[in-house]
């Protein structure tokens, strides 16, 4: 067999494997919105579940999604910040740095019911938290702590050192040049990355299972020691354990989920696309 | 009156030494020109006086500086770079509005006051020879400038600190012959009020704005007198051969 | 007063920095504190070996072999499926396919990473569940192949974008040089992309790998969930990840059962730590 027919064939076979990925990915999407739009209404989003959840709607689960995630974003953005900001400006080529490098890849590593044991143990019963909006906003602001770390130091890189050392020369402190120039120049990086953090955290289940998930909850959260329902786990129970839950509701909630998620990709990529359109440098 | 007081200085990056027991002076109000060929040691030289070369790795100096017979190890970094401005050697504006870029220093050493500001901005764009061509635009962004404006404009941001001395690292590699006549231009007016050190690749450029001129050539001070007479008869043969373009 | 405001802030952020060093050891110091608890009950040859996982018998038998063969199935499969064409996706994004579609290729890719892995679950509930039941006739369709295939789906997003950043960081010049000497496009892929690639490509397949192994909501929803030794990937099976999500609602907190779960998150976290120190030696390695 000549070399340009095996070329040939190889190259449909790779075409077969990246087809084999994408198509079911379309397919889903497509299932989850088909099936799932007709429960699109007002009123599933605003109201209550009723009837042992199998009617009504998800709004104390989306209402608690948000808090959840609001609070995990309000503990790691700091942090993820200042951890991006030791890393790219105040250890270059430092034993520390790879040590702490080394932690990240590890923290992003965790399986994500671990961080749920983690919080369990910690946070609820150690802390007292009890099964609270806050438990469950601390396990998930450790969870996407990578994620915001590794976006924003690799903004913070993305800004010339030419830049740096122009604010040095005119006698700015290194604060003063992180503060005036890195920064400034650094958000949209820094956007992009907490963006996807949210997204990312507002989909998970395993680490809000035992620290602050509730079952049936039908009024919101008072203050944030209280127990929150979670659009991701209020997928899990009516879809695996409430029996007989109308098919439109389980879809309706996957959708509503799969909306918000991708929702937060979706303004990632724009800022991510709009700033490298006005990049100057 | 001198400026600055060099004494036996070393300078060494890692193992590599950059800077060979250098000795000399600069006077106040001068222009010294200092030519060599590439990797000679002046833009290290040059970036010494405001200590930038600390923030490198593996930076190791032996030796004393003064200004104005201070040691310039004893003084805090920021006070030293706010008296000592540089200006680099591809214009680096930063990015933002040409405004800002003129006032950002003056706002790091604390300036708050709008009216102040705006002066300080005034003043710095028009002894740059900058402020008849931006100031109906101040508020648009420093990067729409072309290259000569850009590089008057880091002059103006680095007259706008107020500094004593100023620094060039070969300011018009960049340029176009009529850019580089208004920088020179610039830096004639301005040896009025400053001293300059400039850094030059070009020894055309030496002749024409250099008060002295110091030759170097692999990390040594071969030669450094007055312009006139290093360009008519240099003392070493090594300076003649540079200045005649037999290498470089 | 600048100085001193200054001084703060460098301190936070130090801070800052030496936080995610603090978390990974209070995560292991909490797992251990709470699982090693565990061993004045049962011995850890026989934890981690036993066949019996009865968490709620009197006594409670708890000996986790099932669910680490559970896991291990699992993820073979997934490995089984997902590397070849993970790395296969890669290949033809890196190096074959024109440069509009492949734009458009990436997207989807990213977008399988952001779906939320109970909503995969949910879909496998709902339609790879019922398929598997119809084509291998069994009387349950929540199997360990379901799982697998599900889990290497998962594992896609990570496999085809390390390697394709492996692929991509190879010098231009290898393949230009191969091409030179007269070779097709695909024989400089395999003979000089792929080898020169192979370490990335390798922590690639590490990184999916561990991204299976620790995958919870989805696994838990479609194998089934039954914890006994599987006899073939039609079977029920359940993870060690599953068991701990579905059983630490019931655990009566400082009972035995609460310890194993515990324990069974020490040993998920060792083995993913360990992938991941493996995976960054490799995709760190002095490239050539």
């Amino acid at each position: 067999m000549n070399s340009k027919k095996t070329e040939k064939i190889a190259f449909f076979v790779l075409f077969l494997a990246t087809l084999l990925i994408i198509l079911p990915v379309g397919l889903v999407v497509c299932i989850i919105i088909q099936k799932g739009f007709p429960a699109m209404t007002w009123q599933f989003l605003t109201d209550i579940p009723r009837q042992g959840m199998r009617a009504g709607g998800i709004f104390p689960a989306l209402v608690g999604t948000i808090y959840i995630v609001f609070g995990a974003i309000l503990f790691a953005l700091p942090i993820g910040l200042g951890a991006a900001i030791y890393l790219s400006e105040y250890t270059k080529e430092h034993f520390l740095n790879r040590l702490i490098k080394l932690a990240i890849v590890n923290l992003a590593g965790v399986p994500s019911v671990v961080y749920g044991l983690f919080g369990f143990a910690f946070f609820v019963i150690f802390f007292k938290f009890g099964a609270s909006i806050l438990s469950g906003s601390l396990t998930l602001a450790i969870m996407i702590l990578p994620i915001i770390i590794t976006a924003s130091r690799e903004a913070l890189e993305s800004v010339p050192y030419s830049f740096r050392e122009v604010s040095y020369s005119l006698g700015a402190s290194k604060w003063q040049t992180i503060r005036h120039i890195v920064l400034g120049n650094a958000i949209p990086g820094i956007l992009t990355g907490t963006i996807l953090g949210v997204g990312r955290a507002a989909g998970e289940t395993a680490p809000i299972l035992f620290t602050v998930a509730a079952f049936y909850l039908p009024q919101l959260p008072k203050t944030i020691f209280d127990q929150a329902m979670a659009l991701p786990y209020h997928l899990y129970v009516i879809s695996t354990q409430v029996p007989n839950v109308d098919e439109k509701i389980r879809y309706g909630t996957a959708l509503v989920l799969l909306i918000l998620v991708f929702f937060m990709n979706l303004v990632a990529i724009v800022i991510r696309t709009q700033f490298r359109k006005k990049k100057k440098w | 009156m001198v400026k600055i007081k060099i004494e036996v200085l070393n300078i060494w990056f890692d193992a590599f030494q950059v800077l060979k027991e250098i000795n000399l002076e600069i006077y106040e109000n001068e222009i010294l020109s200092i030519i060599g060929p590439s990797n000679s040691g002046k833009t290290t030289f040059l970036r010494m006086l405001n200590r930038m070369n600390e923030l490198e790795n593996g930076f190791k100096m032996t030796g004393r500086v003064e200004l104005d017979h201070k040691n310039i190890k004893m003084l805090d970094a920021q006070f030293l770079r706010k008296k000592v401005g540089m200006v680099f050697a591809l214009p680096l504006p930063l990015p933002l509005t040409i405004f800002e870029n003129v006032a950002y220093g003056a706002r790091i050493h604390g300036e708050k006051n709008k009216k102040n500001l705006e002066k300080i901005v005034e003043e710095a764009l028009k002894k740059a020879y900058l402020w008849e061509e931006v100031k109906d635009r101040l508020n648009t962004s420093a990067f729409k400038l072309s290259g000569g404006q850009q590089q008057r404009l880091c002059i103006a941001r680095t007259l706008a600190v107020e500094p004593e001395l100023l620094l060039f690292d070969e300011p018009c590699s960049g340029l176009d012959p009529i850019s580089t006549a208004k920088v020179e231009q610039a830096m004639l007016e301005l040896k009025e009020s400053y001293t300059i050190v400039l850094v030059t690749n070009n020894v055309k450029q030496a002749a024409r704005v250099g008060d002295r001129t110091a030759f170097f050539l692999n990390g040594e001070l071969i030669e450094i007198d007055k312009t006139a007479k290093m360009f008519t008869a240099p003392l070493d043969k090594r300076t003649d051969d540079y200045i005649r373009g037999k290498f470089g | 007063m600048q100085k001193f405001k200054e001084f703060i802030i460098e301190k936070l952020i130090l801070i800052s920095g030496l936080a995610s060093i603090f978390f990974v050891i209070l995560i292991f110091l909490f797992l251990l504190k709470e699982g090693l608890a565990l061993f004045k009950f049962v011995n850890p040859g026989q934890f981690l070996f036993g066949k019996n996982w009865y968490p709620i018998s009197e006594p409670a038998q708890l000996e986790i072999l099932p669910l680490i063969l559970g896991s291990l199935l699992v993820t073979l499969g997934a490995a089984v499926i997902s590397i070849p064409i993970g790395v296969g996706c890669a290949i033809f994004i890196a190096e074959v396919s024109p440069p509009s579609i492949k734009e458009i290729l990436k997207a989807g890719i990213e977008l399988l990473a952001a779906i939320p892995s109970v909503v995969l679950g949910f879909i496998g509930m709902v339609t790879l569940v019922p398929w598997v039941k119809n084509i291998f006739q069994l009387p349950t369709g929540l199997t360990a192949v379901s799982g697998s295939i599900m889990l290497a789906f998962m594992a896609m997003p990570t496999i085809v974008s390390i390697a394709e950043d492996a692929l991509y960081s190879v010098p231009k010049s290898y393949k230009e040089g191969a091409l030179a000497l007269g070779s097709t496009k695909w024989q400089a892929i395999y003979r000089v992309l792929l080898p020169a690639a192979s370490s990335g490509i390798f922590a690639a397949v590490m990184l999916g790998l561990g991204r299976v192994i620790g995958e919870t909501m989805a696994v838990m929803m479609i194998t089934g969930n039954a914890a006994v030794i599987p006899k073939s990937i039609l079977q029920p099976v359940r993870t060690l990840t599953a068991t701990i999500a579905a059983e630490m609602g019931e655990a009566v907190v400082g009972s035995e059962h609460y310890f194993a779960l515990f324990a069974i998150g020490i040993v998920l976290f060792v083995v993913s730590f360990m992938i991941n120190v493996t995976a960054d030696l490799f995709l760190h390695r002095k490239k050539i």
